[in-house]
């Protein structure tokens, strides 16, 4: 919760004037049962007509005066609690986009989606609430015992007496019902990732016949959330009765007590008649704190969710390191690096590639090759060994030095519900002419036939275009940079072969100066690079020209001779 | 920044209009009115406990006039006491029993809801899913079904106990003093008015804020789903700027709502307390003039209390309700969407069929406007493989989708064994195909669940007998813990064309009669290609199969190859006609081996 208090530190001015003004509105009504007990004992006994009315009229005047404090103070508690949660949801968003790979990989997409929306709105609303009740619940508490102690401070002292007892009880459920509330939210994550696998695989689940097996899959987890839902509801469903029941029991014995004062000439029967409205009082007041501590106990299980997040300390720092400069754009030294930390999935990777050169890089499914440019980008670092670009290990650089001017496609790259326009753009400042040079390069002439062109809306993740057609506008986003680095990780597979090759000659073209990566299936794809690894298990077991792999790597030499038949070879 | 208006607009329930309240509520009851029995309990347990709780000033009230200076009579005193006691602990159990089954209701409400709604999903054309953003969808199964849910919860039962309480203390204030009713024929009728007329002003404010968080989340889904991009590019920046707008959309328009609604409950208190300085001032003057006696005034100014404490919380409740049926119109608008359309009520049952298809004049436009398929047919025989090819976008994947009753011709007809396949059910339809598609989709479980998918009785021998053919085993024997790996969804260990290998192993898995294989191994590597090649040939094998590849080495030995360009057939054939006949397709074939073509 110390996280988050941070976010409502530049409101406590507000806070407190809105505090105080709840605090006028409040005690304006506990005025009322004041001046009710006046009438009663003794205007009205004494036939005092005049004092009746001038009362009667102050009565109704603290009624307004009520009124109006306690909707001036809950807007402001409204507009407290909209800027707290903004700037909650702005940081929380803002710490999950700048989480590594690793640390998304392990608390997980479905959970981060819940984090950000179900959690944010039950702290929004504990915020909400506690402002608008924490204030009027205590002071009326608070205000109604002061005033039932001017009253008679051995009846008030009856009910105090009674306090530690509803205290223990609101506490004990309230500890309770955190890890409770939290168990719900791990149900919501659950749900989220049912629903997110169900709607990327519609198609697939639909074609497969499984639908059913879905809906029973979803309904185990829908089961399972209602089931926690369910026992966190009951346990915090036992603390209002309790409350009731104290109180209520404390009460007759103020009646108890109060006869016994009465008889002794110790007190009036008008003060136990103005006693019980305050009771009323009390008894709402506490009624209100005991339901704000079921709120707190919900609201403080998704606001530990959301501090887990924000407190995840800053992976993949910036570390001075010494360059060695040997000429090269892009050097692996010695690479080796494993995602589970069980087995390889790169070894002892070592290469370097020149300014402007094309680097290939082949080999069967699985043999790291995605790795290797999700290290070149630092997506994760290396167990083992480093990378340097420029000759400068990836860790002493900025995330702009690593990231500008880089353009990149990966496998089942992201699009998003957006013009194209803003979809190859993502965000950069790319003129018109780059635009219309990358549409060219990256044969997408289609998007001009669009309807509407570049501002032609994609659907979500782009389905309204063919595969082809996805991989072209993602080539594009990577081309409009003008980058000086160009990582392609199979980005050509659903073109066909001749749009494919008019690509790679326009790569050459117009991106010769850029250093290029590409991945491919197809030696078609990098035979012409400058240089060529051929990976296998993780490791290279070939690196040369077209020429001289064909020679002395048997592997590339039969990709060779299946592909591009004999007379290649 | 970011222009953030975009297409992205589009809600889930944003072209549905407005339902008055009597609607919603109409079909909400329809999720309470299978628990109408715990309903009706629920409500008789309130009225007792309400009584109950109505007793307790009668009680004070009694003891207290027991109570006079000098002459304070204990026996009355200590018997109402004890039955105050007694009145406290009944009505707490009461009150904890209520709340109990108030959680059981709203709780299967709430879980039948989501049920409802993901299950009316899974009926949703396929469509849906390419226009609606997830985490707008996961935002009314969250937060708008919970919003209905508590408003059940909570406000159902203290509307019922409010309902009993106003007529409870109604009845005994009359008992007492109906004079000083009098009070109450004028400030009633002005809460109500003042309730009613804000209900009206607050409830689009609160459609408002449901449909903003539900962007907002469709917003943040998407942006999760695409953070190793963004980091590639480092635009986290400018992802923050356009969520700052949305984030703002949001906490805007649930500050408008609360902004308006948070003045209900204070006026309508304003009001109560009015007409209790009335009943004061009133009261002592007809004290005065011997028409009552003080306690008599003291348990009518507790009633009115208690009186005015429920419509109080009608109020408040009144201005909750306008947010859950705001969230209720969402669910409903989800529940309520089209489903692909019915099959006919004469619709068969495929049980045998040979696997003959026919395409006859089939033409069809996603949007009535374009038309992406013109006049295409062709007869694939039984057993015998037809192989699409043509420019990406020229309308493969299309000719797929109708097949698959994905959507439906808009001209023309598909047959299957002579048959009108809109004549068919549609999921026996697709049982009839085994179906690899280039985008590979694993679920969160085991590579072994993965695989058996399809197949759940499938013995473990299968399984990995299918892994093997489809080269996968060795690679999933490394994995920690071998077939049960759990494949998470980023699953960044495992590779595209491993996914794939695990796709064809599901597939293998099945025994259909038709294969539909959409550029089933373009993310797989030619060696490995080639070394499922017998298993791939295998499943084609007594199949009818339709293969989309770009890779033309796997079509090679297809009876028909059909070459598509902007949605017609323009050449077809097999491999050797299409050669000889040096058109479309031999120009594609070519260009494979135009190994002299550079590099990038």
């Amino acid at each position: 919760m110390r996280t988050l208090v941070r976010y409502l530190k530049p409101h406590f001015g507000h806070m407190g004037l809105q505090l105080t003004i709840k605090m006028l509105g409040t005690v304006a009504e506990l005025f009322l049962p004041s001046l009710l007990s006046i009438i009663l004992d003794e205007c009205a006994p004494s036939g005092n007509m005049a004092g009746v009315w001038w009362l009667g009229l102050g009565m109704v005047l603290s009624a307004l005066a009520a009124c109006v404090g306690n909707v001036v103070a809950n807007r402001m508690s409204t507009s407290i609690t909209r800027q707290f949660t903004y700037a909650m949801r702005r940081d929380l968003f803002r710490k999950v986009t700048a989480l590594s790979a690793a640390q998304q990989d392990r608390v997980t997409d479905a959970s981060l989606v819940s984090r950000l929306s179900t959690d944010t709105y039950n702290v929004n609303n504990m915020v909400d609430r506690l402002q608008r009740l924490g204030v009027r619940a205590p002071i009326m508490l608070l205000g109604g015992i002061c005033v039932s102690l001017t009253l008679d401070p051995v009846l008030t002292l009856v009910l105090i007496a009674t306090l530690p007892l509803l205290a223990m009880t609101v506490i004990f459920t309230s500890r309770k019902g955190v890890p409770l509330f939290t168990r719900v939210q791990e149900g919501q994550d659950h749900m989220v990732r049912k629903v997110q696998e169900n709607m990327s695989g519609a198609r697939v689940i639909r074609a497969l016949s499984r639908t059913q097996h879905e809906r029973e899959a979803f309904e185990e987890v829908n089961e399972e959330l209602s089931r926690r839902q369910r026992t966190a509801d009951m346990t915090m469903a036992v603390v209002s009765p309790i409350v009731n029941l104290v109180l209520n029991t404390g009460l007759a014995l103020v009646v108890l007590v109060g006869a016994y004062r009465v008889s002794v000439g110790a007190a009036l029967p008008g003060t136990i008649i103005a006693f019980l409205s305050y009771f009323t009082i009390i008894l709402n007041a506490m009624l209100s704190i005991s339901r704000l501590f079921v709120m707190y106990s919900k609201g403080s299980a998704s606001a530990r969710r959301i501090e887990e997040i924000l407190l995840m300390p800053e992976d993949l720092l910036m570390q001075e390191a010494p360059a060695h400069d040997s000429g090269a754009h892009v050097a692996f030294r010695n690479v080796s690096f494993s995602y589970n930390k069980h087995y390889d999935n790169l070894s002892h990777i070592d290469f370097e590639i020149g300014h402007g050169q094309t680097l290939g890089v082949i080999g069967p499914t699985g043999s790291g090759k995605s790795t290797l440019l999700s290290l070149l980008m630092r997506q994760y670092d290396p167990d083992q060994g480093e990378i340097l670009l420029d000759g400068k290990p990836l860790p002493s650089l900025t995330r702009d030095e690593l990231h500008g001017r880089l353009g990149v496609v990966f496998q089942n790259d992201f699009l998003m519900a957006d013009t194209i326009r803003e979809n190859i753009r993502f965000g950069r400042e790319v003129s018109g002419e780059s635009m219309q040079n990358a549409i060219d390069c990256a044969q997408a002439g289609f998007i001009r036939k669009k309807e509407g062109g570049l501002e032609f809306p994609l659907n979500v993740k782009g389905r309204n275009l063919s595969g082809g057609q996805q991989q072209r506008v993602l080539i594009c986003r990577a081309l409009a940079g003008d980058p000086r680095l160009l990582l392609l990780d199979d980005c050509s597979s659903a073109l066909d072969f001749r749009t494919d090759r008019e690509l790679r000659h326009a790569l050459r073209e117009r991106h010769g100066q850029a250093t290029t990566i590409i991945v491919a299936q197809r030696v078609s794809s990098v035979m012409a690079a400058d240089k060529i690894l051929v990976m296998d298990k993780g490791r290279i077991i070939g690196m040369g020209t077209h020429e001289e792999l064909l020679k002395n790597c048997p592997m590339y030499r039969e990709l060779t001779l299946m592909q591009l038949g004999g007379e290649a070879v | 920044m970011i222009n953030a208006r975009g297409p992205r607009g589009r809600g889930a329930t944003g072209a549905r209009t407005r339902q008055p309240a009597s609607q919603v509520l109409k079909k909400l009851w329809k999720y309470l009115a299978r628990y109408q029995w715990l309903i009706i309990a629920a409500s008789l347990l309130s009225v007792l406990a309400n009584i109950l709780a109505l007793l307790s000033p009668r009680l004070s009230g009694a003891a207290i006039d027991a109570i006079l200076p000098g002459s304070v009579n204990f026996p009355i005193v200590i018997r109402y006491v004890l039955l105050m006691v007694l009145v406290a602990a009944l009505s707490a159990g009461l009150s904890w029993l209520l709340s109990a089954m108030m959680i059981r209701l709203s709780r299967s409400v709430v879980k039948q809801m989501r049920a409802d709604l993901f299950n009316h999903m899974t009926y949703l054309p396929v469509s849906f899913f390419d226009t609606h953003q997830t985490g707008d969808v996961i935002s009314i199964l969250s937060y708008d079904v919970d919003t209905v849910g508590a408003s059940i919860s909570t406000d159902l039962t203290q509307i019922l106990t409010s309902l009993i309480t106003v007529v409870g203390s109604f009845s005994m204030m009359m008992s007492i003093s109906p004079v000083l009713m009098i009070i109450f024929l004028f400030t009633i009728p002005v809460s109500i008015m003042f309730t009613k007329h804000r209900s009206q002003k607050v409830r689009p404010l609160f459609s408002a804020r449901s449909r903003m968080l539900g962007k907002l989340n469709g917003y943040n889904e998407e942006t999760v789903s695409g953070l190793k991009t963004i980091r590639a590019y480092h635009q986290e920046d400018e992802f923050n700027d356009r969520f700052a707008t949305h984030n703002g959309d949001a906490t805007t328009a649930t500050w408008r709502a609360e902004h308006y609604a948070v003045k209900t409950g204070p006026t309508v208190n304003l009001i109560n307390n009015i007409s209790m300085s009335l009943v004061s001032v009133f009261g002592s003057v007809l004290y005065m003039l011997g028409g009552i006696t003080l306690g008599g005034v003291s348990s009518f100014v507790l009633y009115s209390r208690k009186f005015s404490g429920p419509i109080n919380e009608f109020a408040n409740i009144l201005s909750e309700l306008q947010s859950a049926l705001a969230a209720a119109e969402r669910v409903l608008g989800l529940i309520e969407m089209d489903v692909e359309p019915e099959d006919a009520p004469d619709a068969a049952d495929v049980i045998h069929c040979r696997g003959e298809v026919e395409f006859r004049d089939v033409s069809f436009g996603y949007t009535p406007d374009v038309t992406v398929l013109h006049d295409v047919s062709f007869t694939a025989s039984p057993g015998k493989t037809i192989a699409i090819v043509g420019e990406t976008g020229c309308g493969k994947t299309t000719m797929i989708n109708l097949l698959m009753r994905f959507y439906d011709v808009s001209k023309g007809a598909i047959l299957l064994d002579g048959r009108d396949i809109r004549s068919l059910k549609r999921s026996s339809l697709r049982r009839q195909f085994t179906m690899v598609l280039q985008d590979t989709w694993l679920f969160d479980g085991t590579v072994y669940d993965n695989i058996a998918y399809a197949r759940p009785d499938a013995t473990r021998e299968e399984v990995i007998a299918a892994a093997k053919a489809a080269h996968i085993h060795e690679m999933i024997l490394s994995l920690p813990d071998g077939y049960d790996t759990v494949v998470t969804g980023s699953g960044s260990s495992i590779s595209k064309g491993q996914k794939q290998l695990m796709t064809i192993a599901r597939a293998m898995l099945l025994d259909a009669r038709m294969l539909i294989l959409d550029e089933a191994t373009s993310n797989v590597d030619t060696r490995t290609e080639h070394l499922i090649r017998d298993a791939m040939l295998a499943l084609q094998k007594g199949r009818t199969s339709f293969i989309i590849a770009h890779r033309l080495s796997t079509i090679v030995g297809a009876d028909e190859i059909l070459v598509m360009d902007k949605g017609r057939i323009v050449e077809r054939g097999t491999h050797s006609e299409l050669l000889e006949k040096n058109g479309v397709y031999a120009a594609m074939y070519n260009a494979q081996f135009d190994h002299a073509g550079p590099a990038a």
